[in-house]
């Protein structure tokens, strides 16, 4: 115990005499949080589009006025495409909406469509279909007051769409990236920090000197464990505190649920940590590994930037053993849902049995000896 | 006294050998230690010393044979063996953002020691003994390189171990905290505890009780020390009264010969080694005396002898042609990184053809000078020439006069031997016929041609070597940088480098070099010793001696005079401060 403690106070003492460690736990969260709050916006108010206008009719005019106010759209006007295929291709424009010169309200109505031309930029779908809705939706407004002021009945012909969305009603991506990004910052402190802090051991024969002492290899291993343990739940709370009170994140669950499953996704992050470090000796070759098989996997398959269910099937399956993305999903739920204890007791199960993996491996592969 | 007969540790034909490599670390190596021995594992890099301590200490499991250490059995009751050793590894094991005393804390909480006032004595006397009481509170990464060790040692200690292992804790560290360490260690001895020291300098090797001599995994030599010198007494001299432009070539004359196992110049005079059962050869300069045996000597004799006296090297390179004047030249030359003074006010002139030596403690600002004479650095103030060019405006036409060797060879580990040699002739401005011919003479010169397409970083140490003074004499430089240039090799590549040095040199070939090894700094012609910055002393190795020459060191040695003289400068910085 006396042993144990004495490591525990020495990892203490390092980390808060470490610039770089310091940087890992409290610094680079806090960029990832202020990049994810305000740089990364994956909402698309106000798309820029040129609307073109073939000739001049009142009715040209009031479809015109529809996209002009458009809260969504930001409207420039000009008579020919020409004008604006520069800027569509140059990525000034998202897109291009012709309103053709034989354009009538009269046979609109009567068709309930319209035929108007929307080119938009397939290179970006996401908004390329953004531009095509919003055109849509835009139109379709239009259609109805048109109708209503003619007199017609619009209860038989047009349906009337009234969009609510659950769990974020703003649609503010911060609300679901907040959240992700707390995964990706323990998956940092957990992995990468771990990892590195060993390999730096390693390459200053400290651990040499320590393997030589009576300390048993259980000893440095707890040594290493509990104090990144509680590094990583206080730069967790932290993060949290910061994207509820600063980002007005709501938060729909409990503190209980949110400990529960951090504290064992923390704990497969670390067992991943220790794992690279027993077959990493060097700080570069534990810093890509860590990156390659932590830091990256948390990113781009957890479900935290990119949406899993869109991703080809073999890549979906691949996600499964990454605990990241349960850890998303559970954040995601207890940020924006609430507790749904199923979904939460089945994702820490899974990172449960993930922790278990790498504990059984690193428990085999380290020996006090430097040749196992 | 039946104890002191009974070994702690017994080797038995202990082998060894890692993935990758195609000979074994240990090849069936057996020796008893003793306590209250000083039992020194000696060799060049690469000889198997850190594998011998790593299996001594359960780290690592042989193949074949075993250790035991006091009847524990290193494989199986590991755990029973760290309780009663203290180890030092290289790079000392410190935690450099711990302070002194807390380094010294974890390290007494790990053996267990109880929190009482007999730790708080044992704490008090270490620091005591190792000089350290002023600095508890310093982190360990802020203390210098002799401090450092001192600490490492005090934390090996600090459980108070039957079994003491050192693992060369004289590298990278000066000839006075050297010998400083080596007292405090001599010292624990009269307690009854055993220590392992192991070390590349085989000057220290005199000094053990006991020896293993290592080479290649091969123990080559295990017993008293004396008794290894008694193979080759009577049989090592000193010449003296040779004219000081012809050491060198009487030198290369004597290593021709047949009887001539080895040869060095040591300032003015030259020592040589007969091989067994041989007369004197005939040399109508000079006169022969003999002079006490080396370890290096016996060393030597044990490899079957040196390289000869024949470089090939300097036969077929072009003489350079005489000059006016120095071939490098400083003046005054200052380096100020922020508020510190790297180096302060250093002035001196290497005529063609001299040997020029930078020595001087770790810090003393050796490398800044060397890298200001290269156009690495540039001066604060002052001004650097090397063949009349000056550095600050023609550096890149200077640079092309000059080859340069830096530390640990750099070399590129992952390319081959012919890449290695196509890349640094070719950054040497080599191109065509030219770069062809050139690389076909050096791979000629230096035998590589069994290696020319293996990588650089698994060649043995001394085609290492060669190669990396191949890719530095290519372009045929009219001067030599070389720093640290043999550090960690084996005495029999160091002669042959310095056979090839010295050959260049009656060429025309200027040299700077700068070393940690007092025997290399006897091939210099002049030596400049730095310390803190300041050029304190300059003069032939045998001026320095003369220098401290006194009434208790009748014959000082280069290291003597080295320590004498950075005291004297310490001494009158103090009165300088108090004036």
């Amino acid at each position: 115990m006396k042993q144990l403690k004495a490591l525990i106070i020495k990892e203490f003492l390092q980390i808060m005499r470490d610039p770089s460690a310091i940087m890992i736990a409290f610094v680079l969260p806090l960029i990832l949080l202020f990049i994810f709050g305000y740089g990364v916006n994956l909402d698309s108010n106000r798309v820029r589009i040129g609307l073109v206008l073939e000739s001049q009719s009142p009715d040209i005019t009031s479809l015109s006025k529809a996209f002009t106010n458009s809260r969504f759209l930001d409207v420039s006007v000009d008579k020919d495409r020409r004008e604006f295929e520069d800027d569509l291709t140059a990525g000034r424009l998202r897109g291009i909406v012709v309103i053709p010169q034989d354009f009538k309200i009269k046979s609109a109505l009567e068709n309930q469509s319209a035929s108007i031309q929307v080119i938009a930029d397939g290179s970006e779908p996401n908004i390329a279909s953004f531009v095509q809705s919003y055109t849509q939706g835009v139109v379709a407004v239009w259609l109805q007051h048109q109708a209503e002021d003619s007199g017609r009945d619009t209860r038989s012909g047009t349906i009337q769409v009234d969009p609510r969305f659950w769990y974020n009603p703003e649609l503010k991506s911060q609300n679901f990236l907040l959240p992700g990004s707390i995964a990706i910052i323990m998956t940092l402190i957990g992995s990468l920090l771990t990892a590195l802090v060993i390999a730096r051991e390693w390459e200053r024969g400290t651990m040499e000197a320590m393997m030589a002492t009576p300390v048993t290899i259980k000893q440095i291993l707890l040594g290493k464990l509990i104090p990144y343990f509680i590094l990583g739940m206080v730069a967790m709370f932290i993060c949290v505190a910061v994207a509820i009170f600063f980002y007005d994140v709501p938060f729909r669950g409990s503190l209980l649920a949110l400990s529960a499953s951090s504290s064992v996704f923390l704990l497969a992050a670390l067992g991943q940590g220790l794992l690279i470090s027993a077959v990493a000796k060097d700080q570069f070759v534990a810093s890509q590994m860590a990156l390659m098989s932590a830091f990256l996997p948390a990113f781009m398959l957890s479900g935290f930037i990119f949406e899993i269910s869109a991703m080809p099937e073999p890549i979906q399956w691949l996600t499964y053993v990454f605990a990241a993305r349960y850890f998303v999903t559970s954040l995601q739920t207890l940020f924006l849902t609430g507790n749904i204890w199923v979904l939460i007791v089945f994702c820490m199960a899974a990172m449960a049995v993930i922790a278990l993996f790498f504990f059984l491996l690193i428990s085999r592969k380290t020996q006090k000896r430097l040749d196992a | 006294m039946a104890m002191m007969f009974e070994p702690l540790v017994t080797i038995s034909n202990l082998s060894k050998s890692f993935p990758n490599m195609d000979k074994p670390a240990l090849n069936n190596v057996s020796t008893q230690i003793y306590s209250g021995e000083m039992s020194g594992l000696v060799g060049p890099d690469g000889a198997g010393k850190t594998t011998l301590i790593r299996l001594m200490t359960g780290l690592l499991h042989a193949e074949r044979g075993s250790v035991t250490v006091a009847g524990f059995d290193s494989k199986t009751q590991a755990a029973n063996i760290h309780e009663i050793i203290g180890y030092m590894p290289q790079k000392f094991g410190l935690y450099e953002d711990l302070s002194v005393i807390e380094n010294l804390r974890l390290y007494a909480d790990l053996r267990k020691l109880a929190d009482d006032q007999q730790r708080r004595d044992r704490f008090e006397k270490l620091l005591n003994f190792t000089d350290l009481t002023h600095f508890t509170g310093r982190l360990a990464g802020k203390l210098s390189g002799g401090m450092k060790q001192k600490l490492g040692l005090a934390c090996a200690l600090i459980g108070d171990p039957k079994l003491l292992i050192l693992d060369e804790p004289s590298v990278g560290v000066d000839p006075i905290s050297r010998r400083e360490l080596w007292k405090m260690v001599r010292e624990m001895l009269s307690d009854g505890m055993a220590v392992v020291w192991s070390t590349a300098y085989l000057d220290e090797a005199e000094k053990c009780d006991s020896v293993i001599l290592l080479n290649e995994g091969q123990a080559l030599y295990n017993g008293k020390p004396a008794e290894l010198l008694n193979r080759v007494e009577g049989r090592t001299f000193q010449i003296h009264g040779i004219e000081k432009h012809q050491r060198r070539s009487v030198l290369t004359h004597l290593l021709r010969h047949d009887d001539v196992i080895d040869g060095v110049i040591q300032g003015k005079q030259l020592r040589i080694v007969l091989r067994k059962n041989t007369e004197k050869p005939e040399l109508d300069l000079g006169t022969w005396h003999k002079v006490k045996p080396w370890f290096e000597d016996a060393f030597i004799d044990v490899l079957g002898g040196g390289p000869g006296g024949y470089s090939e090297l300097a036969e077929r390179i072009h003489p350079k042609p005489r000059s006016n004047g120095p071939v490098i030249e400083a003046n005054s030359l200052t380096k100020r990184f922020g508020t510190f003074t790297a180096v302060k006010d250093n002035s001196f002139a290497i005529q063609r053809g001299e040997i020029f030596g930078l020595l001087g403690p770790n810090g003393a600002g050796k490398s800044t000078t060397f890298k200001m004479l290269c156009g690495l650095l540039q001066p604060t103030e002052g001004q650097a020439f090397v063949t009349g060019l000056d550095l600050k405006t023609a550096t890149s036409q200077a640079r092309a006069r000059i080859g340069y060797m830096a530390q640990k060879f750099s070399l590129y580990g992952n390319l081959n031997v012919l890449q290695n040699l196509e890349f640094f002739s070719g950054i040497y401005g080599l191109s065509g016929f030219q770069q062809k011919k050139q690389i076909e003479m050096m791979i000629d010169i230096f035998d590589l041609d069994n290696y020319i397409k293996q990588n650089a970083v698994t060649l043995p140490l001394g085609f290492k070597q060669r190669l990396a003074l191949a890719c530095a004499v290519m372009h045929e430089p009219d001067v030599l940088f070389l720093d640290e240039p043999t550090s960690g090799v084996d005495p029999i590549t160091r002669r042959e480098f310095w056979l090839h040095i010295n050959g260049m040199v009656e060429k025309g070939v200027t040299v700077m070099v700068t070393t940690h090894f007092m025997d290399e700094a006897e091939y210099c012609d002049r030596i400049s010793l730095i310390y803190q910055g300041e050029n304190i002393a300059t003069g032939t190795p045998d001026d320095l001696k003369t220098l401290v020459h006194s009434g208790e060191k009748l014959e000082p040695t280069l290291e003597d005079a080295f320590i004498e003289l950075v005291n004297r400068s310490n001494v009158e910085r103090v009165k300088k401060a108090v004036a």
